[in-house]
């Protein structure tokens, strides 16, 4: 949930004054006598970003090669078009992958997404400071567990041989496997999701809702309002432009489930269920050697992907939201 | 403690919304700490206990041994990949730190040369992304494989870290650098002297997230490491406790599957570092993420 604006900030804006902008005009060497130090720190951080970041994003040219490892190379090998995206639309896998993406998506949005919302309105509503950061510290927790340590708790808890087969079978009931089971599979990813993130993307709940000024409230109680009416017409009012902001940045965000959740549990519960997008890319890509084939799957996902995040952006600023970005 | 005083115009709580809510908090804590809580208890209890409980120990009584911890550090494979994770963690943790840190101050200064090429090509890499086979083919390329470097660089530079570092930097009054640059203090001095000082929280926070994101990576290793002897810990764990399987190939190490409570105290172990650093970050959250968040 990374809501960063890279809009120039208020900060930045006010720095502005006449005498940066007459610095700005200076010649370009003289520029660079003043900023050379500059240049120099952003230098390691450049190198690394340019050299696995922007340099492996042109090698998504193999998706439209017919790639040899070993014979070829990128450099080597015949252009193909896109042969490999015809391919792509025709397999079953990979459309089964798309739908199990946009399912699980559609389901978490109903089912994750008001999750830390209702999180974040118990943790403000807890009178007891102590209490409340409490709680904070037990729910931030879990978000900072690995996803194989997330899966080897909920695995000794609800798997074949987990505490909760073991109590049912000691009082005489069948156990239960949810790890392994197709069917409740989109409840398990969910449950686990909830389970680590819900917690911490309260955070950005709790802090709009501590920026709504207390008077509101206190008007509105003098003037007769409940509890209730008050949650209503100013508490949920208050935080709606966090809550459409990041509703909207998570449709924008549609094609990304993750990864580790779903490779790490899709050995037990099978491709049929747990197949995404990412892990197409994975076993179609690396685990069978086909990387042109793969890279052209997860180049699919990446231009759909960012065409939806530009389309997300666009919409949240026609609702009149500040969006992830906007021109600077 | 310090009970926030209820304003006057508030009406008292009803028992019944108090005891739901109640009843909520204690429900929430427990999904969270039980689990963890019967996974510590089994790492501590013997063999006996969880072979008669038949699982995961819930009641103490049983008595508390080491005797998990101690068969599991005569386990070469644990043993190691422990010391790997760590140093991975160090080294990656003081590399990224630093280049962030670095750079986010270099992106703090508006209308310096080259300032928008280099702020663009990190804020891009919130929209797009090279994609793994990409990334897999030319780290492969360049001769990382089997190298701990195959596991850092990659990771390196998280672009949200940056822009995080970079907001709160720029929220530093103007005047201080003014003032300094007239005392005649380069921007090494300037970052180093003052904006560093001043930044501890937020750097805090950083640092807690790059060392967690390199304590709990195994998808690298697991792409570029053929040699197990060199597996961090977290992909040590994937293999005995979530596929119950023994390594590929122990490279010459004995590789015994462990008992249960041997595998809850690997549990325990990778979850240990995030318990002991987390409460000293954790006051600094709301500082550092919502800045980044909201000001970014």
């Amino acid at each position: 949930m990374s809501t960063v604006t890279d809009k120039e900030s208020p900060v930045e804006q006010a720095g502005d004054s006449p005498k940066r902008k007459a610095k700005a005009k200076a010649h370009w060497r003289e520029r660079l006598r003043r900023d050379w130090p500059l240049l120099l720190m952003a230098a390691p951080m450049m190198i690394l970003v340019w050299g696995f970041w922007w340099i492996p994003t042109l090698g998504n040219v193999v998706a439209f090669q017919d790639y040899k490892p070993f014979t070829g190379g990128i450099f080597g090998s015949r252009l193909v078009g896109f042969t490999h995206f015809q391919v792509l639309f025709a397999d079953s896998e990979f459309l089964r992958a798309m739908v199990n993406t946009l399912s699980i998506t559609a389901f978490q949005l109903v089912f994750y997404f008001p999750v830390p919302i209702a999180l974040a309105l118990l943790m403000h509503s807890i009178a007891s400071e102590r209490l409340r950061a409490m709680l904070q510290s037990v729910v931030y927790l879990p978000y900072f567990f690995s996803w194989v340590l997330v899966i080897a708790i909920f695995q000794q808890m609800l798997g074949g041989a987990g505490l909760l087969s073991q109590i049912l079978r000691s009082n005489g009931f069948e156990g239960v496997d949810w790890m392994t089971d197709p069917d409740t599979f989109i409840l398990l990813v969910t449950s686990q999701a909830i389970w680590k993130e819900a917690g911490f993307g309260a955070i950005i709940f709790l802090a709009a809702l501590a920026a709504i000024d207390p008077n509101q409230y206190e008007a509105a109680a003098v003037d007769g309002a409940g509890r209730w009416r008050r949650l209503w017409h100013i508490t949920l009012p208050g935080i709606r432009p966090v809550i459409v902001l990041l509703l909207i940045l998570r449709l924008g965000d549609a094609l990304n489930v993750g990864f580790e959740q779903f490779f790490l549990q899709r050995s037990a519960v099978g491709s049929q269920a747990s197949e995404v997008f990412d892990t197409f890319v994975y076993y179609s890509g690396i685990r069978t050697g086909d990387f042109d084939y793969g890279a052209a799957a997860g180049l699919f996902k990446g231009v759909v992907g960012l065409v939806l995040i530009l389309a997300a952006n666009k919409f949240a600023h026609m609702l009149g939201e500040r969006g992830v970005y906007s021109k600077s | 403690m310090s009970s926030r005083n209820r304003p006057a115009w508030e009406e008292k709580p009803s028992a019944a919304g108090l005891a739901a809510k109640g009843a909520s908090i204690v429900v929430i804590a427990l999904l969270i700490l039980f689990p963890l809580y019967t996974i510590a208890l089994t790492s501590l209890s013997s063999g006996d206990t969880v072979n008669r409980v038949g699982g995961l120990v819930i009641w103490p009584g049983d008595g508390v041994t080491f005797e998990a911890y101690e068969q599991m550090f005569r386990n070469p494979v644990v043993l190691r990949s422990l010391v790997v994770s760590l140093g991975i963690t160090a080294v990656g943790t003081f590399i990224s730190v630093v280049v962030s840190i670095l750079g986010a101050y270099s992106l703090s200064r508006p209308g310096s040369f080259g300032h928008k090429t280099i702020l663009f090509s990190v804020l891009l890499m919130f929209v797009i992304f090279p994609g793994l086979i990409p990334v897999y083919l030319w780290v492969s390329a360049i001769g990382l494989r089997d190298n701990y470097l195959a596991i850092i660089l990659p990771m390196a530079v998280s672009a949200f870290n940056v822009v995080v570092l970079r907001a709160f930097f720029m929220s530093i009054p103007q005047e201080l650098f003014d003032s300094a640059r007239i005392d005649g203090a380069g921007e090494f001095r300037v970052l180093w002297q003052i904006v560093a000082p001043l930044s501890k929280a937020v750097i805090a926070v950083v640092t807690l997230f790059y060392a967690v994101a390199y304590w709990n990576n195994w998808f690298n290793a697991f792409l570029y490491l053929d040699d197990t002897g060199k597996w961090p810990l977290a992909l040590v764990l994937r293999t005995y406790v979530v596929e119950s399987a023994p390594l590929p190939q122990a490279s010459g190490l004995q590789d015994a599957p462990p008992t249960l409570a041997v595998k809850m105290a690997i549990v325990m172990i990778a979850i240990i570092p995030a318990l002991i650093i987390y409460p000293f970050v954790q006051k600094h959250f709301k500082k550092g993420v919502i800045i980044g968040a909201v000001k970014g």
